[in-house]
């Protein structure tokens, strides 16, 4: 049974490619695919249902540690359903194959739309794990969704597709929330066990009341049934499939899965009954005042749906058996009528009944087919839908006479039953008027054009619909046979019901008679029940309901937003620093349990450049200035350099001084071009908040630290780190051991980071993907000036000989001490990150002395590439220890002698290392390129656009792109 | 364990000073703030990683304990971090120079907007309460 959901959804994915190799053919061949498992359903038959039915079953695990499984079961109920799924299924797909034009542009989409629906609404009524269920219930959701909203282009549609996705979509979640308290209730999510246990209580009456909720809004009944007309803007295969046969099927389906254990429930009964008759008389009322024959269907089938809730979930043996054959009658006339539709729409090109007219000379054999489906629908013998109704009828008779197990009293038997004879009525009206609507001759009436000729394969799928309507009412006893499977599930009656077409004059056939009767009256009549049912408008309507609640929800949106998301930065930082004072602050208040060991300093040097930090810091706060503002900040960077230093951590205090020292050189290249005051703002009380912000969060933080410091109970975990480190890192750095081999995953993380901050800020500047910017201004280079190759493209009062002898002399030592950091690390002091930083460095001491070209020329790579070359080799010598059959990150050490080094030890995270000295570069060149060249630039086409007569420096400026 | 008060206190200077900052509206205020307040931060890693020892590589002189790496480790990350934060930063605030010819963070406009129509008790601009147009499968043009 997996296979066969699965070979539709296969078929599903291979539909638009098979659309393209033969358009609308292609119908013909994705409707093997149903056809091709209702065979294997009919083959099961035997097995399945009957006296001595037994389900199929076939489970496979899915997510064992969930107990969720894919079960799958077919027992007699599952097989009425999959017989009907598949079989309409074929027939839709075959009649699609006509419906659209050759040439459809759309189809591609529809066909695997369609084919995959009917996968989803097989694996539906075969599955046995109630969340399995649950899944294929919200595809099927998700499908109808696409198909209603097949035609995108007009905003009714949308509004209609959006409707009914958001409607079953609510249903579905109370649903699953139901089945979860169900499952946990019962310690099973099989289907069959839950039913076999019968729990009850609360929890139960809750979950159950919840799933209802979910199948009343899927078979579309009070108050949920607007969403089903609207889904009327589906082409009409789809109304025919989905909005008949199949989805909307689904509630009726669970509820009479869950019937046999769960009709007692106290809400079932009266909830079911009680909506299910309401919405057969409201759905049979609004069917009368339709004009689009297709809509007045839809109508019909919101009442027959009514009806069909009220009898499956009336839970006696005689209505599992009314409910199967009303199920499967429904299914037959409904998806023929909708074909009908179909094709007097592609025909005609109208469904409008007043367009309509002398179709009944035209088409005599649609007619015919008409009128077979039609009286079907409206119960008039022999057909199917007749045999069904009757045994409705009986099986309601019982209970209001004997209550027939169900508990309820005679009274509320009897009003049901009167309930379900009025809405037969009207019924019978709606027939009426469907088929007067298409084919009878009106005066005034006329076509939009002459119909076309139908093709026969176009008419077939209806035709046999019909057809079987009218054979399968004779076949009353192995039809009662066949369901005997399901009904025994529930106690034997005093009066066992029987499918036939004749019982003997009893109390249903006068009920039918009167319900015949009276639907021709309103028929002949309804003229003046339309004059009726206008003066009725103002009733209270679902739909209007809905959009109230909707326009609630989205009014609700808009103010919460408006109150919170003020759109003010300083605002929601401000926020989030207060909650951090607040809160963790308050804890620290409450919890406080005194310091630990406090000392003034460890070191006196700490106290002096503690001061000096302070001074720097706070000065910085209130500077006006950009740039004095940056060099006190650097002050206090270097400040903490010493700091680390001091606390015993040299790496630190390296990576530290040479961070802060291009982070400096940045901020003046940035602040070239950036106004030297910040912009003038007078003391407002604003500030003093700002000020106090800080505080508050410099206390806290404070504070923290202090608690921190004196909770610590344990040993760090650290402790056994420098072992380890030489033992399994192979190195006697402790810290460049931990970040290449230790925690190599947290410096991973980093170098991802660096490389979307390189991106980020190329793309900022540059604003294309591009970033070499590598135009070369070839007279200046073809004659490199003595020192540097570049050096002539700057102008010569921005030259400086002494600077490029020095530059030529120190770049190329920098960049060589630069990978002896790199090599070096492991051991001492330096590594990956110090080691790109001073080659960093040695970049821009080019680019300071001989401009942008100078850059080009002394790193003639892309930024990127040297970005994405540092993280593949870092991501590469991070698996490569999976080839040998080591642990992802795993070092290994190899020593030996060479000729000219002598003792040579290789540790295999050098190569991590190298990664991240290739990054870092990277970040560093990207940074330069961007904030460096970039700006220059920027300032030269500036330069230029201001005075055209003037003459850029040297080279001619490219402008930004 | 021992506690530095030196380095609290400093610690606590640069977090109010880092704090007053950020919640500034010029982007380079913010980007002092952002560094000042990083400082404090890694301060704090020092503060509780306990005392101050020896470096911790192996074979170096010195008597006592070495102090501890794994803080060390982390705060070296967060180093080279706010490298490329201020980068990023910087480039942010040239970018909004460039445009705007200042480099303050205004408030957002969208959200303007939303707090009108909140005010004036509308519904958003996407809400669809209408129910108006006819359904039609075919193309809006046929």
């Amino acid at each position: 049974m997996l296979l066969l959901v699965a070979i539709h959804l296969v078929a599903a994915a291979v539909a638009p490619a098979l659309t393209r190799l033969m358009d609308r053919r292609a119908f013909l061949v994705l409707a093997l695919v149903p056809a091709g498992s209702l065979a294997w359903i009919l083959a099961q038959t035997s097995t399945v249902t009957g006296p001595d039915a037994r389900a199929v079953e076939q489970v496979t695990p899915w997510v064992p540690a969930l107990d969720l499984e894919l079960a799958f079961s077919l027992g007699t109920l599952s097989w009425f359903l999959a017989v009907l799924v598949t079989g309409v299924g074929a027939l839709v797909l075959v009649y699609c194959a006509w419906y659209f034009r050759p040439g459809d542009p759309e189809i591609w989409r529809f066909s695997a739309v369609l084919t995959g629906f009917a996968g989803s609404m097989l694996g539906l009524v075969l599955s046995e794990d109630f969340l399995l269920l649950f899944v294929f219930w919200e595809l099927t959701t998700v499908f109808s969704y696409l198909l209603v909203g097949h035609n995108p282009e007009r905003k009714a549609n949308r509004r209609a597709a959006m409707n009914a996705l958001i409607v079953t979509t609510f249903g579905g979640l109370a649903m699953l929330v139901g089945i979860i308290v169900l499952g946990q209730r019962v310690g099973t999510y099989r289907i069959a066990d839950i039913v076999a246990a019968e729990p009850s209580g609360a929890a139960v009456t809750a979950a159950i009341a919840l799933i209802l909720v979910g199948a009343v809004s899927k078979s579309a009944l009070v108050p949920f049934h607007f969403w089903l007309p609207g889904a009327m803007a589906a082409p009409t295969p789809v109304s025919a499939y989905l909005h008949a046969a199949a989805m909307v099927k689904a509630g009726i389906f669970l509820v009479a899965l869950l019937a046999p254990a769960f009709a007692d429930t106290p809400l079932w009964r009266p909830s079911l009954l009680v909506l299910g008759v309401l919405t057969m008389l409201v759905g049979g009322l609004r069917a009368l005042r339709q004009h689009d024959v297709k809509l007045l269907l839809a109508y019909g089938t919101v009442s027959q749906l009514g009806f069909l809730m009220a009898i499956v979930g009336l839970g006696t043996r005689n209505a599992a058996l009314a409910g199967v054959a009303m199920i499967c009658a429904h299914a037959l006339f409904k998806a023929a009528l909708f074909m009908v539709v179909g094709i007097v729409d592609r025909s005609c090109g109208t469904r409008d009944l007043r367009q309509l007219t002398g179709l009944a000379r035209r088409m005599p054999v649609l007619l015919v087919v008409t009128v077979l489906a039609a009286a079907s629908m409206a119960g008039i013998p022999p057909l199917t839908g007749f045999v069904a109704k009757e045994t409705v009828f009986a099986a309601f008779e019982e209970v209001a006479r004997t209550g027939d197990g169900t508990g309820l009293p005679s009274w509320a038997g009897w009003l049901v039953l009167a309930g379900l004879v009025v809405g037969s009525l009207l019924t019978v009206a709606y027939s009426l008027r469907f088929v007067w609507g298409v084919f009878a001759d009106k005066d005034g009436a006329e076509l939009p054009r002459e119909p076309d000729a139908i093709p026969a394969g176009f008419l077939a799928p209806a035709a046999v619909l019909a057809v079987l309507s009218l054979v399968v009412g004779f076949l009353g006893r192995p039809w009662t046979t066949l369901v005997e499977g399901y009904s025994t599930a529930f106690p034997a009656g005093e009066h066992e019901e029987y499918l036939a077409l004749w019982h003997g004059f009893e109390l249903p056939l006068l009920l039918s008679a009167v319900a015949v009767a009276g639907g021709v009256v309103l028929h002949l009549q309804r003229y003046r029940t339309e004059v009726l049912q206008a003066q009725f408008t103002r009733l209270p309507d679902a739909e209007r309901g809905y959009q109230w609640g909707m326009r609630g929800v989205d009014r609700l949106a808009v103010e919460v937003t408006g109150a919170t998301q003020r759109g003010s930065l300083p605002l929601y930082l401000g926020t989030i620093v207060l909650a951090l004072v607040l809160v963790p602050g308050f804890a620290l208040v409450r919890q406080f349990d005194g310091l630990g060991d406090v000392v003034a300093w460890q070191h006196p040097a700490q106290a002096v450049v503690a001061v000096i930090m302070a001074v720097a810091a706070i000065a910085a706060v209130r500077s006006r200035k950009r740039l004095k503002a940056v060099i006190l900040v650097g002050v206090a960077g270097y400040g903490m350099a010493v700091m680390f230093v001091l606390h015993g951590a040299p790496d630190l205090g390296l990576t530290q001084v040479l961070v802060e020292t291009v982070t400096l050189v940045i901020f003046l290249l940035v602040l070239r071009r950036l106004p030297a005051y910040f912009s003038d703002r007078p003391l407002t009380i604003a500030r003093w908040w700002r000020v106090a912000i800080g505080v508050a969060a410099g206390v806290a933080v404070g504070g923290f630290a202090l608690a921190a410091s004196g909770a610590r109970t344990l040993p760090p975990v650290s402790e056994a780190f420098a072992r380890e480190a030489y033992d399994f890192g192979g190195g006697e750095n402790v810290v460049n051991v931990t970040l290449v081999d230790i925690r190599a995953w947290d410096t991973m993380g980093e170098l991802s980071v660096l490389v979307v901050a390189a991106t980020g800020v190329a793309s900022l500047i540059f604003l294309i993907t591009g970033r070499t910017g590598r135009v070369r201004p070839d007279e200046a280079i073809d004659h490199p000036s003595r020192w540097l190759r570049a050096g002539r493209t700057l102008s010569e009062e921005r030259r400086s000989v002494v600077f490029e002898i020095v530059t030529r002399l120190v770049f190329h030592m920098i960049m060589v001490f630069s990978l002896f950091l790199v090599f070096s690390g492991h051991n001492e002091p330096g590594g990956g990150f110090a080691g790109g930083l001073i080659a960093g460095l040695a970049l821009m001491v080019r680019y300071l002395a001989g401009g942008r070209h100078e850059l080009d020329e002394a790193a003639p790579v892309d930024a990127g590439h040297l970005l994405g070359l540092g993280l593949v080799i870092a991501t590469l010598s991070a698996l490569a220890p999976l080839a040998f059959g080591g642990e992802v990150l795993q070092s290994a050490v190899v020593d030996g002698t060479l000729p000219v080094l002598g003792y040579v030890k290789l540790v295999t995270s050098l190569f991590f290392d190298f990664g991240v000295y290739l990054v870092v570069v990277g970040l560093m060149l990207d940074v330069l390129r961007s904030l460096g060249g970039g700006i220059d630039r920027g300032a030269e086409a500036e330069a230029e656009d201001d005075d055209p007569s003037s003459v850029p420096d040297a080279a001619p400026a490219e402008g930004i792109s | 364990m021992t506690t530095n008060l030196t380095l609290v206190i400093l610690m606590a200077v640069l977090v109010a000073c880092g704090v007053t900052l950020l919640l500034e509206r010029s982007l380079t205020r913010i980007l002092v703030g952002v560094l000042l307040l990083s400082n404090g931060v890694n301060l704090f890693f020092l503060v509780a990683s306990g005392p101050a020892g020896n470096a911790p590589v192996l074979g170096s002189v010195g008597p006592g304990p070495m102090s501890d790496p794994l803080p060390q480790a982390m705060v070296l990350t967060a180093i080279v971090i706010t490298l490329g934060v201020s980068a990023f930063l910087l480039a942010m605030a040239y970018r909004s120079w460039q445009l705007g010819g200042d480099d303050e963070v205004q408030d957002d406009v969208e959200d303007a907007l939303i707090t009108r129509l909140a005010e004036r008790d509308e519904t958003s601009s996407t809400f669809d309460g209408g129910s108006d147009g006819e359904l039609d499968e075919e193309g809006a043009d046929t």
